[in-house]
């Protein structure tokens, strides 16, 4: 059942697939189509009961101005950067000094510390809720943005490591090695030997915490309750709470929430499919 | 080290080449100790506690484990992870069915990878609520489809029988789409002679898949198994957003079940939350391990 290139089937299979693609893409991608389409709808075709039919009309600037006016949207957007931009560069750059560790230096405990990274990855988030919650508030930082950035980087720093320890793994270790015989210093080898080699993977992760984060809802419902600093996640859900059957603004909202992560997994394509498949090509 | 007798000089650098690993560690080490590690230990603790969140923390022993072995919303639980368990193992063969049939090289075949990617990309959020939506009984047009083919009108989100299914659905769409990208490069890492190689000998079809191919994937399947498993146990986004576990606590999975005992206007019972979280933790803790156990073998071997 492995496919045989198109090239060498017959010209009837050969338009066959290229009508099938493209018949595919639209059903599997129907939800987002339908909201999509609602979100440029004119309110009056779903108070008409016209909710998958063809818009009346468009309606997308009224629709997309009715949303940043009436809801604090706008400022959920601006919550959900300030808390991802700075947990990116937290966990990225934390996890280049912990990957490096891991892959060059062997010492008692290596392999340890790097399944504890691994397997605190894949631990379920409610076995840490109640004392992160508690030692937010402590801190004095439930209910903020810094908050939500400290227990993201600290979290996001396990699956980090693991990619930084395998990627710097596959470089050429003797480069390193040369470099000591020289005497360079160990962290003028992280800084200028190994750091400007690892700027594929920096990018890779870097595009992936974005919109591991980005996406969080959980923790955007723990550790924060008010409007000022709530991800754009938790606020969706609350608006759609208010919006109620008002499809066309919750469609509208949506899109705007979503877009950010889908306009860096295009513009930064290759980069995120290599993080993501990273572990499945090394094994 | 190789010399057996270190001179006093060289042993005040071996004390810092033994230092330089600790130092890269520290600041990831810290934060990881701090917001993960520690707090699983004191999730465990706390579940021995009585505790409001607030005031103080009253010794129970197992009285939390041994409420939950009463409780019918912890047996509903259990029984929904187990199916979200196994139905969203379906997304591995689905989303291997998708990443051959997009296997190809015609113009704007990348494009349409990238298409076909989009579900995993947007948050659970939105896909909760345009699930939801098509849900709707009378204008949704699931329920349309589902009316056309069965003849009866269902509210899929309200009914007992089906609501866990139909949320399920709602995980699989974007979960089909990761186990796809993850196929789909390990397909370009094929060997194409060998392929090649089984077909002159008569291989193909499913055989070929079974035989040849699969083999290759093996990487793949293992990253997809993992990621699949864990996030049908993570599930919590989509139940809450979709249902809040409705209708009756008939959706509820442990994880929400947590959330919803420890921190919602049901009440703040932290100590009882906490049990849940740990009982979750422990089955999941079976999982991670034999992963952790493979790769530490493949570690071994490379």
């Amino acid at each position: 059942m492995f496919p045989s290139p198109i090239q060498n089937a017959s010209p009837w299979m050969r338009t066959g697939y290229k009508v099938l693609l493209p018949v595919s893409l639209v059903l599997w991608l129907l939800p987002l189509i339908g909201v999509a389409i609602t979100s440029v709808r004119p309110a009056g075709d779903l108070a008409a009961g016209n909710y998958f039919g063809m818009p009346s009309g468009f309606a997308g600037v009224e629709n997309y101005t009715a949303v940043f006016r009436d809801s604090p949207i706008g400022l959920y957007i601006l919550n959900s950067f300030k808390v991802t931009i700075p947990t990116v560069i937290g966990a990225v750059g934390i996890s280049c000094l912990t990957g490096f560790a891991l892959a060059v230096y062997r010492f008692k405990g290596n392999l340890v510390l790097f399944f504890m990274f691994v397997a605190g990855n894949f631990i379920p988030f409610q076995i840490l809720m109640v004392p992160v919650r508690d030692l937010t508030l402590k801190l004095g930082l439930y209910d903020t943005v810094t908050g939500l950035v400290l227990f993201h980087a600290a979290f996001q720093t396990g699956f980090c490591t693991l990619f930084m320890r395998n990627f710097i793994k596959g470089l050429p270790f003797a480069l390193i090695e040369s470099a000591r015989v020289e005497g360079v210093s160990e962290w003028k080898i992280f800084r200028h030997i190994v750091l400007p080699l690892m700027r594929p993977a920096i990018a890779a992760l870097s595009v992936l915490i974005f919109t591991f984060v980005w996406n969080d809802y959980f923790w955007a419902t723990v550790l924060v309750q008010g409007q000022h600093a709530m991800p754009v996640t938790a606020g969706l859900y609350s608006l759609n709470g208010q919006w109620v059957a008002a499809w066309h603004l919750v469609s509208a909202g949506s899109i705007i929430a979503a877009l950010p992560p889908v306009a860096m997994f295009f513009l930064m394509q290759r980069h995120f499919i290599a993080g993501l498949t990273l572990g499945a090509t090394k094994g | 080290m190789s010399y057996s007798a270190t001179p006093p000089s060289r042993r005040s650098k071996n004390n810092r080449e033994w230092l330089t690993p600790w130092l890269f560690l520290a600041p990831g080490l810290f934060m990881f100790i701090v917001y993960v590690l520690l707090p699983i230990f004191q999730s465990i603790w706390i579940s021995f506690h009585d505790w409001d969140g607030l005031g103080e923390k009253v010794w129970i022993g197992l009285g939390n484990y041994s409420e939950l072995l009463d409780d019918d919303s912890f047996y509903v639980s259990l029984k929904n992870n187990v199916i979200w368990l196994l139905l969203y193992l379906l997304a591995i063969p689905a989303g291997l069915a998708v990443a051959l049939f997009l296997n190809q090289s015609v113009t704007g075949i990348r494009l349409y990878k990238s298409l076909f990617f989009f579900p995993f990309v947007i948050s659970q959020v939105v896909v909760g609520l345009i699930f939801t939506w098509f849900y709707a009984p009378d204008f949704g047009p699931f329920s349309k489809l589902l009316e056309w083919l069965t003849g009866e009108q269902l509210a899929v989100l309200a009914d007992e029988r089906y609501v866990t299914y139909g949320i399920i659905i709602a995980g699989l769409w974007p979960q089909t789409a990761y186990c796809m990208i993850l196929y789909l490069t390990g397909l370009n890492n094929i060997n194409p002679e060998q392929v090649e190689a089984a077909r002159m000998d008569g291989a193909k079809g499913f055989k070929l898949l079974w035989y040849v191919v699969l083999p290759q994937l093996a990487p793949a399947t293992f990253i997809a198994m993992v990621v699949t498993v864990i996030g049908s146990l993570r599930s919590f986004d989509l139940v809450s957003i979709m249902t809040a576990g409705g209708p009756y606590g008939s959706s509820q999975v442990l994880s929400y079940f947590m959330f919803e005992q420890a921190l919602s206007e049901y009440g703040f019972r932290m100590g009882y939350g906490a049990a849940i979280a740990v009982v979750l933790f422990l089955i999941m803790m079976v999982f991670i391990s034999l992963f952790i156990v493979r790769m530490l073998v493949q570690e071994r071997n490379a």
